[in-house]
């Protein structure tokens, strides 16, 4: 449905995004991920057909998005970075005003217009003027707009800023049961938002693309060894020792936690090693009283500092 | 031209649902009914003074007073407007710039001409409801002068003071759609109408190349003819490019918009 192609946008002193690839089958939600000021907001761009790119190509349902440009705007919803709302309007008269420019036929404006209403809960809203609704209700208009079309591709940057988080949970559960039959991308620089809602993710730094995978390989590929967390009321030495003389342990650290001389140690054990029963026989023969021991997966939190500081060295190495 | 009628009607909608256009218009309809009351009543003293001295010494001037009346308002009329344009088309589109919804439009499946066309008819059609109630006092007047008054003068009048304001408008849009303030778009609007006035002063001093070249430049010399009641195809023609040379330049300058760092 979108495919992108050594997509490269250059401003005047800074390169924005550099040589990005990707595609994104129908149907599919792809998140972007990525630090404030990534790129994220200027590919989305090049893709509505608001900015020209520097050099690559991006085709959309088929169409260049720079040679057929009317084509792809007919096919695209968006949300910006603000929503582009009209203050003095009121959300209906706004919504069918969106309706008319984006080409929705008379017939159907209404219906439209409701059905977008609906779907994002602004229906006891809708005589209310633009400017006397909160930051969660512009944004939902804002939502809204890009659906009224319903458009084949939905592309929306930053859709959850500024809700509460019951809004949150209830964008999310719209943006879900939008795909299918929509196509969606949407950028956003909180994790759990990306692992909760995307089939695959693209993590961006700098204008680059650190990875692009589902949420569930990114993190397993990068998790090589499972970690485990224990804590117990014992000499830290002592226990570090203990446990590194178990087969399959890689790395032990431990630091105090809390009083009652406990001490928390992580333990990473190489990948395919589950060590954990092994460790609680150690533990219990030795005579320390256990308090925890699980195991903890890189979140995407970690896995994404990891993509983007190896970026970021790899680039301060590099004599650019 | 879906998307243009789409557009025009958000700007109509723009313009009298928030108070901007019922001050604007109630302000020009204040200062223009005061120079009407002004000028009818100055041409109707004069013109009674001058029967009166036409009875008791003989001779005197016969007074065309509706057509005096009519040119000296026109011409108040067109320097009301150097004030008034640069208001009504400062907010086109530096405020949707401000606001981000330039995106939205630039996103959207109308081309930019579309954009261009609905606000700039938008904003002729705020200055014909603007003009439209001036003309009472003129109906009123023509219908009972004597003799029969010329009402293809009036036509003439209103015609020239359209193409005007079309140009003024245009020109504005422009200055609005190359910044994200107001104010400037206001001041840089205001100040290229001001120096398209001070030409029509300045330029009969000399008769260079250069002088002659100003002088046509100068926008509100080719209304004179139209006051007059002389509809004269060059001067309708140099209307006419003016306002398609400030759309084409406000295409220009929106595409640009694309083309600049966001």
């Amino acid at each position: 449905m979108i495919e992108v192609k050594d997509l490269t946008k250059r401003f005047a002193e800074r390169t924005a995004v550099d040589h990005v690839s990707f595609v994104v089958n129908k149907g599919e939600i792809l998140g972007f991920l990525g630090p404030n000021g990534a790129g994220k907001t200027t590919t989305m761009r090049i893709l509505t057909g608001f900015l020209p790119a520097t050099s690559g190509t991006a085709q959309v349902a088929g169409f260049d998005v720079f040679n057929d440009s009317l084509e792809v705007r007919k096919r695209i919803g968006y949300l910006p970075e603000n929503p582009p709302l009209y203050l003095d309007m009121s959300v209906t008269a706004y919504l069918e005003f969106v309706a008319r420019i984006k080409n929705v036929p008379a017939e159907k404006r209404q219906a439209r217009v409701s059905d977008a209403l609906e779907k994002t809960n602004l229906a006891d809203k809708r005589h209310e003027l633009i400017k006397r609704l909160s930051r969660g209700y512009k944004q939902r208009v804002g939502l809204a707009q890009a659906l009224v079309h319903d458009p084949e591709v939905i592309i929306l940057d930053e859709p959850t800023v500024g809700l509460d988080p019951k809004q949150i949970i209830e964008v999310r559960h719209l943006i879900k049961g939008l795909a299918g039959s929509h196509t969606i991308i949407l950028s956003t620089h909180i994790l759990p938002e990306v692992s909760m809602t995307c089939d695959r993710v693209v993590i961006i730094n700098r204008g680059r693309i650190a990875a692009i995978d589902t949420p569930a390989n990114l993190t397993t590929q990068l998790k090589g060894g499972q970690n485990v967390r224990i804590e117990v009321q014992a000499d830290q030495n002592a226990v570090c020792a203990a446990i590194r003389e178990l087969p399959g342990v890689r790395k032990v650290s431990g630091e105090p936690a809390g009083g009652n001389g406990r001490v928390a140690i992580t333990v990473e054990a190489s990948p395919g090693q589950d060590v954990r029963s092994q460790i609680a026989s150690k533990v219990v023969g030795k005579g320390w009283p256990l308090y925890e021991l699980r195991g903890v997966n890189l979140s995407l939190e970690e896995i994404f500092l990891e993509l983007t500081t190896e970026d970021s060295e790899h680039a301060e190495a590099s004599p650019n | 031209m879906r998307g243009m009628y789409a557009v025009y009607r958000k700007e109509m909608g723009h313009y009298f649902v928030s108070p901007v256009a019922y001050i604007i218009v109630a302000v020009f309809l204040i200062i223009t009914a005061y120079f009407f009351t002004e000028i009818l009543t100055g041409y109707m003293q004069a013109s009674f003074q001058a029967s009166m001295e036409e009875a008791q010494f003989g001779g005197g001037q016969a007074f065309d007073v509706p057509s005096l009346v009519m040119r000296s308002f026109f011409g108040v009329l067109s320097t009301i407007l150097l004030f008034i344009t640069p208001m009504l088309t400062m907010s086109v589109y530096a405020e949707e710039r401000r606001r981000g919804t330039m995106e939205l439009l630039m996103t959207s499946p109308i081309t930019d001409l579309e954009i261009v066309l609905g606000k700039f008819f938008a904003s002729l059609t705020l200055l014909v409801i603007m003009l439209l109630p001036t003309g009472i006092g003129f109906i009123y007047m023509l219908r009972h002068s004597e003799p029969a008054a010329p009402w293809r003068v009036l036509g003439s009048e209103y015609l020239g003071i359209l193409l005007l304001g079309g140009a003024l408008l245009a020109l504005g849009s422009f200055f609005s759609s190359v910044t994200e303030s107001q104010l400037i778009a206001a001041m840089l609007s205001f100040g290229a109408i001001l120096m398209l006035w001070v030409l029509n002063f300045g330029s009969g001093a000399t008769s260079s190349a250069w002088a002659s070249g100003l002088e046509y430049l100068a926008a509100f010399r080719h209304y004179d003819d139209f006051t007059r009641g002389v509809i004269d195809t060059s001067n309708v023609i140099f209307y006419l490019s003016f306002i398609f040379l400030g759309i084409f330049l406000t295409v220009r300058s929106v595409d640009s918009m694309r083309w600049r760092r966001a």
